[in-house]
Parts: structure tokens; sequence; C-alpha cells
């Protein structure tokens, strides 16, 4: 059927969460009221890319967008612009925060933005496939199995040059490669959609908006490394994501692009979902495995690698959402175009979290290789109110602590490391000079001592010990050994615990403390909290109060 | 009472029994239904699939989504790691004790909510925010919280 307009409803986690649901049902009413059933067709669609007013509703082909689209407007919209085709321009969404426009306004893509993974978010209708199709959906699969062989296709995923987007940056081909080789009849593709990272979110968007190219692109990666079975692990915090997930499961192997003989080959794959519960420690990819396998979330020993031993015993290739939203482009328009993005060691593009106090928060993708500044001041608009920029966390509290010095760095997986910062998930927590250091650096231990998972030592007990005494330097109760006691607890933990969570706890830690000294000894010598967050038990005033 | 509440665990466990090592799967299925997971059905899911009842228990207690005592009809996790504590995430926290008239980790007497803190729920656009069971609250604020607890005291 021929629609002559498109009403997309933005359908998130957030935009739900201010009543999405109840202007598309209003719409859908009031359309089908004004007798336009036939003419005008309302989609649910993925995030438009960044946290916009909510609900965000767009009409095409103008291109209007009415956001926040508040329940009783809906019928306004209905009469005035699809009936009488006038457009209600005091409900047209215009800019920003503050009246400012916003670099996440139409029309997208931004003066920086270039989309390879957030290719169909916003534009297509995630719950349906024949969207999905319209645009080159499952044409990456068709290719390879009618064109490639799985080690032309492993030579494509490695001449790009495809670095693992879940934070450790590992190359992807390598990954297939070694699964690949390994013996056995029986191999796992596992997809990681355990996005735990504080102030990540954009692998939620990508399923949200887009799930279809999870689906095709483990199909890809089965056909690679000769697997007939793959496992998407999704935190039990995205309701939504599996939602959109378990339908999209449904479509494909309702349209024969999942389940036996796809697409008229002898290829076999089939997907299925296992939900999280809640546990940081299951983006590890071992323990993300034990979890799969109904076990506590706990790490493995490595090696032997996943390749070679990984669920059920058996060579299992995991990657990240992220990573496998890169491949059926690269299938399709080749490894070269792939490494024109992007730096030449790092090639693609990465998609940015902003978080934090900055003027426009969102997410954004853009090639490897742009700079802080560019992101925070530029896209990001800058630090909220205008305050001065105290530090920047890259890829959550496990990531890396920019710091103002570093505003000019690339940001790509191979540069940051020299500033002892790590690119990890793309998060970017953009923290003001009101906040404390020390309350900062807590936040973080908090979380570490909440999501460590016990198994060894340094991790259990080094994270205690290290809230413990950033609790009594707030409280006034610090002294010089205490800052010691931290640097040497960090360092012990980096050097001796089980995985990458307690290894990465102290990063953050360490950083600020040789930053920041200054701060943390005010703290410690004078009993101030220069930002004045801390609640002093203060010796100096109570000795004060003590002579009045 | 005890027969009805065992045969519908036994149906849970008989729902996964084609799925490979499905022991999350089942406590996901068995709090759906009871909400949270008694001790006793813990064990009758150890000997049910032929699993060490410390293993279950084990499984259990180490996953924050699991609950092994009871909770509200209403389940509320308030995230408080860093993105969602620089915009203000304590005062949150401190509008909803105070609303409810509870602690973190306690239910209301009325048994309606439960409140608890929890790491990232990856909303960080709209910070702070909040899960009330399936459900996500972004944009946080005294009034907001107050707007949204009305929505469910209904």
């Amino acid at each position: 059927m021929f629609y002559r307009a498109h009403v997309l409803v933005e359908m998130t986690s957030n935009s739900v969460a201010f009543g999405a649901a109840q202007v598309k049902e209003a719409l859908e009413r009031e359309i089908e009221r004004a007798g336009l059933g036939n003419e005008v067709k309302v989609l649910e669609t993925g995030s438009f890319g960044a946290a916009l007013p909510s609900p965000f509703v767009v009409v095409y082909p103008e291109n209007v967008i009415y956001a926040p689209l508040r329940v009783q407007d809906v019928r306004r919209v209905v009469e005035e612009h699809l009936l009488k085709g006038r457009v209600v321009r005091e409900l047209v969404f215009t800019g920003g925060r503050e009246g400012k426009p916003s670099p996440f306004a139409f029309p997208f893509p931004l003066a920086k933005e270039t989309r390879v993974v957030l290719r169909n978010s916003g534009f297509i209708d995630p719950l349906n496939i024949e969207d999905y199709i319209a645009r080159d959906g499952y044409m990456a699969l068709a290719k390879v199995l009618t064109e490639m062989t799985p080690q032309e296709v492993i030579e494509t995923i490695k001449k790009s040059n495809l670095l693992g987007r879940g934070g450790a940056g590992f190359p992807t081909g390598l990954k297939w490669e070694f699964t690949s080789k390994a013996e056995g009849p029986e191999k796992y593709v596992v997809c990681n959609a355990d996005e735990g990272e504080p102030g990540t979110f954009k692998d939620r968007l990508i399923l949200e908006g887009d799930p279809h190219s999870i689906l095709e692109a483990m199909a890809i990666a089965g056909y690679a490394v000769g697997a007939q079975e793959g496992y998407i692990y999704v935190r039990a915090e995205y309701p939504q994501s599996i939602r959109h997930l378990e339908e999209a499961i449904k479509q494909a192997e309702e349209y024969g692009f999942l389940g036996d003989g796809i697409l008229g080959s002898a290829f076999a794959f089939r997907v299925k979902i296992r939900k999280g519960a809640g546990a940081y420690v299951c983006g590890e990819e071992t323990a993300l495995l034990e979890s799969i396998e109904g076990k506590r979330g706990e790490p493995r020993v490595k090696p032997p690698y996943p390749p070679q031993k990984g669920l059920w015993g058996k060579p299992t290739v995991i990657d990240n959402v992220e990573t496998l939203a890169n491949i059926p482009p690269i299938i399709l328009r080749g490894a070269e175009w792939f490494k024109n993005i992007g730096t030449p060691t790092c090639p693609g593009t990465k998609v940015f979290t902003l978080t934090g106090n900055v003027n426009n928060l969102g997410l954004i993708e853009v090639p490897m290789g742009i700079t802080l500044r560019e992101l925070v001041f530029e896209i990001g608009g800058g630090v909220r109110g205008g305050r001065g920029l105290k530090l920047v966390q890259t890829g959550g509290p496990s990531g890396g602590t920019m710091t103002p010095d570093l505003l000019d760095v690339p940001m790509a997986f191979d540069t940051l490391p020299k500033y002892n910062s790590a690119l990890g998930s793309g998060a970017l927590t953009v923290i003001d000079d009101t906040h404390c250091i020390v309350d900062v650096v807590k936040s973080f231990g908090e979380f570490f001592l909440h999501e460590s998972c016990g198994k060894c030592t340094p991790c259990r007990i080094g994270n205690k010990r290290i809230v413990e005494i950033l609790d009594r330097i707030s409280e006034g109760k610090g002294t010089m050994e205490h800052l010691e006691e931290l640097a040497y607890l960090g360092r012990h933990m980096k050097m001796t615990a089980f995985c990458g969570l307690g290894q990465a706890a102290p990063n953050p830690l360490l950083r600020c403390l040789t930053f920041f000294r200054e701060e943390f000894e005010a703290h410690v010598r004078e009993k101030v909290c220069p930002a004045g967050v801390c609640q002093m038990v203060s010796s100096k005033k109570q000795s004060l109060r003590s002579l009045l | 009472m005890e027969e009805t509440l065992y045969r519908e665990v036994e149906e849970i466990v008989e729902k996964y029994k084609e799925e490979k090592t499905p022991l999350l799967c089942v406590l996901q299925g068995v709090q759906e239904r009871f909400r949270y997971l008694p001790r006793n059905v813990l064990g009758y899911i150890a000997k049910k699939m032929n699993i060490p009842a410390s293993t279950v228990y084990g499984v259990a207690t180490f996953y924050s989504f699991f609950e092994t005592a009871p909770v509200g009809e209403y389940v509320i996790r308030v995230c408080k790691s860093t993105p969602c504590h620089v915009q203000g995430a304590f005062s949150v926290l401190k509008a909803l004790k105070r609303e409810l008239g509870i602690k973190e980790g306690e239910t209301t007497r009325d048994g309606k909510f439960t409140l608890e803190v929890t790491s990232c729920l990856g909303v960080c656009g709209v910070a702070p925010a909040m899960m009330i069971n399936d459900v996500t609250y972004g944009n946080l604020n005294d009034e907001r919280v107050r707007e949204i607890l009305a929505l469910y005291r209904r």
C-alpha cells in the first residue's frame, strides 16, 4: 500500500518514559478519526541519535519535527498538518536547550557525523524487517553466502583492521580466524550486549533502532567461523532491546534469513537471546560465558581464550554489538572503504555518548581520531552553565581519565594508552569544576565495590579499602599516609587482580591522585574541601568552635 | 497451596528443558511469577534440574536482579553511577527516601514499594534516572519523583 505521509514516533526506553506510547496511540486514533487511515501511516522507530526532547515525532516527507509532542496536541497536528496541510508552527522543534540551536537538530548527518553503525537508526521501523531490507539489509549475508568463501570473509575483516568496539580494541578479524582454525564441529557466535559501563548506552540504541543488523552480522560471523548457533547476551536493564530482538529474530526466521538452508544455501544458523540479571562483571567475556552456562558470572582463567575454549568448552567468537554493526557495511563496501574512515591505525567510526555536565547530552558517531575538544566543546556545546572543565572520564570508570591538558589528543584505541588513558566503550562523562575530586573518585570506587564479583582478593578487598579510605578523607579524617596507601593499593590491584575489572578499577584513582594532588592534600592537610562538596568534620573548625 | 506453587515452578523448568544450562532463564521465570525466589523453591529447582542446591543459591545471590526475600509490588532502582551522580542522583535518592519513608534496601509497610540503588541503567542521556520494575524514568528532580510516585500510588 502507498501512503502519502509517514509519521515516525521515536520509541526508545527514554521516550517511552516520556509517554511516547500514548502519543503513538493518540496519533493512530486521530488519524483514523480524520479518515486518513489509508493515507498516513504511523511508524515506531529507534533513536534519532541524541537526547532530544521526548516524545519525538517526525512527519515525512516534509521532514517536520514535533517535539516534545504531548497527547493533548496530537489532534491539532492531525487536523491541521495531516488533514489540511498546514504545519503547526508553535509545536515544531527548532533547537536545543536554553533556546540555543542544538547541533543534534535536523538535518542530519551533522557536520562531523559519519554514520556507519547508526546508518539505520531513526530511519527505519526496527520492528519491520522490510524497512531493513529496503536499506540493503541482509544483502551482505547474501553476498557472503553466494560469492565468498569463509576464508575470504575473514580476510576482508582482517584487512579492514576493524578493532573490537567493546573497549579492548582487539582485531576482530584475528578473533574470527582463531575461532575458524579451532578444531571441532560445534562452535558458537556470542554477541556481548551486556553494556554495563556507566555512561554508555550506544549498544542499547543500536539494538533498539536496528536489531536486524546484529542478526545479519552474527550470521555472517557464523558462516565465517563455522558456527550454527549464536547467543545474544542482553542485560536485564534493557527490556526494550530484548523486545525488539525477539521480534527481529521471529521475522528473520519467517523470511529465511535465519534457520536451515539460509537463502537456498546449505548454511544453517540460529540465534537465541539470553537475558542477564544485573551484574556488570558479565561484560567480561568469560564471565559472560559462565553466566550463559547458568553459573555465577565469575571470569575464567585465560588462556585458553574463547576462540579455543568458549561456550560449553567449544570454540566461540564473542563480539560487541557495535563491532557487529560494522560487519555488513564492510562486507558490502569493502575493506578499503572502511580504512578510509578514521585513522590509519584505528579505522572506522566510534559512537561516543556524551553524559554528565555538558550542554548537549546524547550520542554521536564520528570518525576515529576526533579530539576531545571537538566532542565536548563543538558537539557537546561546552560545559553546562559555562563552568570550567575538571575532567572527562572516557570509557566509564574502567576507562581513562582525561584532564583538560589532554583535550587535543586524537581519540583512538592506539593513541590514548600513551597518556595512561583508554578509549573503552566511548562513554564520555564530563565533570565540571564544582565537583570535588575525592567525591568523584569515591563514586567510581563505590561502583567497583558494588560490582566486584568477589572471586579474587585484590579486587574484593582492594575496592573496599579504597572506598573506606576515601570516606575518611572526605570526612576530614585523612592523613598523608592514606594518600600513600591509596597509591600502593591501586598499583597492586593493577598488577595482581584476576580480570580486567579489578585491573582497571584503580585507573581513575591513580591518575587523579597525581593530577589533582593539591586537592587531595587540601583535604588531608588543611581539612578543607576546595569544591565545598565534602562535609568535613574538620578538627580545625572544631578547635575554633571550642575557642569561641 | 504448596503443591500448586511447585507445579507452577515445574512448568517453568519444563519450558526450558530443551535449552542447554537454562538455570538463569528458570530463575528469571520463577521470579517473574512470584516476584522473588523463596528458599524452598530454590531447593525444589535444584532437585528438578539436578544441580546442587548450593550452586542454585550461589547463582540466585550473585545477580542483583534476583531477590531472595519478598519485595514490594514495585521495585524502584535508582542509578547512582557517576553520570547520574554528577547530575544530582543523591538528591533524587533523598527525595525518594523522604516520599516513601524508607531507606535503601527496604520495603514500604503496605508492601507497595521497594527502594534499591543500582549501577548504571544505560540511560545516561536523561540522567539522573531510575527504573520502576520494567519502566525507565529520566530527567528526575524532586517534583518529577513526586509525580511519578503518584502514578503508582493510585
